[in-house]
């Protein structure tokens, strides 16, 4: 799959926004004033912007709101409902933190529900995909939520729950990589199939249907940057995982709390860059191509 | 709504005789050339002239070489090049429809047609994503999902002469290698023709349940009766010569 740098953008960091808010709706930290006021502008700034950065890839932008109609089918359309849910609510309670001093414990357990919900909505969209094998795993949902709780819980500052809650996002991003480097295979899909010919012989491409390339070729197959995938695979592990529980174990300083963040963020980013760029889309098959 | 229907009254789609198909890309120029003028938005190229030409149709015709294993019946047994067009299946189980957040795909209940109504589409892709065969593709012009429609403005088109009343692929292919009808209704000229030669669904492990069928390939190198279908129609007629052309051919021996 091509990796379009909007979506990157938009999983990355509305998933760790959204997970900052997990943590806050339940009180983690519990703020109140100025400081509520700096913890809900990097969440709602995370979120949102993830969430306006996800439209810079439609064609017809100024139609986003007719993406709210069919939630009884469409992951997509559910993941909007729960989105602008979530942030209602949060905001409510946001209010009530920064301006009144006061904890609508409700609000923000609502808030909580809402904020996981959008990133499972996120995980659906791509893990309902049977036509890309790596992502069709009961796995990407896990995948996404754990990096969303561990991101958030480095941001809210609860070092306590980080590391354990990191240390499992790490299990689950190695047991992914290995599960979906096996699941093309696995999923029985070949040219054979493709072509319904596999049963005659060996199938193989003899000429495309166009000397250029296609709308197709450009979406999804998308084979250049799988060239460092294992590099960026160890890239990734590092930043996202190892170096953020590293710093969080020595004695707390604000600059390796910081450092740790901003680590753990270019991790995940690799990490979203590489479930894009290693996904195999069964259509390329049909240009002989994976 | 981006519901399936539980059933449609009828299935119309395409069957595709991969036997016949010579791979001109007759359906492929025709495909383009009627879409682009009439339903929705025009099929556009992009540097059409230029270096890094590229466009949008809605059916593509890829080949392929099938190397046949050697077994001890055919110890040295032909590769058979297949020339293969690709355009929406019109599935049953569509799952470009049900992924669509706003309501932009859908599939008819009166025939079954997956169409994209582009004043609702969003551009989003996911439909595209969410298709096996590569039968969407973004139209890079217009921002909206292209597909084929069957030609949906010309099967029911009163103001075309009878026989033009068929999908523009259909009617333009020269080697009669595509086929429209209902494959729902068992008795149609389609259904008698997908059960007579063993029609096939592509990537059936999907569970897209597609309409539209592909027709296998004979093989070339092994035609087992008729060695030479030819050969009655070219025997002579008539072993001796009778009434003026027996006079003349006597005539013209006495000279």
């Amino acid at each position: 799959m091509h990796p379009a740098p909007s979506v990157i953008l938009f999983t990355t960091l509305s998933g760790l926004g959204f997970g900052l808010l997990f943590f806050l709706g339940l009180g983690m930290p519990d703020v109140s004033g100025w400081v509520a006021f700096v913890f809900y502008a990097i969440a709602f700034g995370l979120s949102v912007g993830g969430l306006m950065a996800s439209t810079f890839h439609l064609g017809h932008p100024e139609r986003a709101l007719k993406a709210f109609t069919q939630w009884k089918s469409s992951w997509l359309s559910r993941e909007g409902w729960c989105a602008v849910i979530a942030l209602i609510f949060m905001g409510l309670f946001a209010i009530g933190a920064v301006f009144f001093g006061q904890r609508w414990g409700a609000l923000g357990i609502l808030g909580t529900l809402f904020s996981l919900a959008t990133v499972f909505t996120t995980s659906m969209i791509y893990t309902q995909l049977k036509t890309i094998p790596r992502w069709n795993m009961k796995l990407t949902p896990a995948m996404f939520l754990s990096f969303s709780l561990a991101g958030g819980a480095l941001l809210a500052g609860q070092t306590g729950v980080a590391v354990p809650l990191l240390v499992i996002a790490a299990m689950i991003q190695a047991l992914y990589w290995w599960l979906g480097d096996k699941a093309f295979a696995q999923s029985g899909t070949n040219m054979g199939t493709a072509t319904g010919l596999g049963q005659r012989g060996a199938v193989t491409a003899f000429e495309p249907p166009h000397t250029g390339t296609n709308y197709l070729l450009r979406e999804f197959v998308h084979v250049v940057g799988r060239k460092h995938a294992e590099k960026l695979r160890i890239i990734s592990f590092l930043l996202a995982f190892f170096v953020p529980v590293i710093l969080l174990l020595l004695p707390f300083n604000h600059f390796f709390a910081l450092l740790a963040v901003l680590s753990h963020l270019a991790g995940v980013a690799v990490s979203r860059w590489l479930f894009f760029a290693q996904a195999e889309h069964v259509v390329g098959l049909y240009y002989g191509k994976r | 709504m981006t519901q399936l229907p539980q059933s449609t009254e009828r299935k119309m789609g395409l069957v595709i005789d991969l036997d016949t198909c010579v791979g001109c890309h007759a359906c492929v120029i025709s495909c383009k050339g009627w879409n682009t003028e009439n339903y929705g938005a025009p099929l556009s190229d992009q540097d059409a002239y230029g270096a890094n030409p590229s466009g949008t149709f809605l059916n593509r015709v890829h080949s392929y070489e099938v190397q046949p294993a050697p077994t001890d019946a055919h110890p040295a047994p032909a590769a058979q090049l297949i020339h293969f067009p690709k355009s929406c299946l019109h599935c049953e189980d569509a799952p470009c429809v049900t992924v669509c957040p706003t309501g932009a795909s859908y599939k008819r209940v009166e025939d079954g047609i997956v169409l994209v109504n582009e004043s609702d589409c969003i551009g989003c892709g996911l439909c595209a994503w969410a298709c096996p065969y590569g039968a969407r593709e973004l139209d890079a012009a217009e921002g909206v999902m292209k597909k084929c429609t069957l030609c949906v403005d010309r099967i029911y088109n009163e103001n075309l002469p009878e026989v033009d009343r068929v999908p523009s692929c259909v009617r333009t292919c020269p080697a009669g290698a595509r086929h429209f009808g209902d494959l729902g209704d068992p008795d149609s000229d389609v259904s008698k023709l997908v059960a007579q030669r063993e029609g096939m669904d592509l990537m059936p492990e999907m569970g897209t349940k597609p309409v539209n069928k592909y027709l296998p390939p004979r093989p070339k190198d092994q035609i087992e009766d008729q060695i030479d279908i030819l050969a009655p129609l070219l025997a002579p007629i008539a072993e001796e010569p009778k009434g003026f052309l027996s006079w003349l051919d006597k005539t013209l021996e006495k000279l």
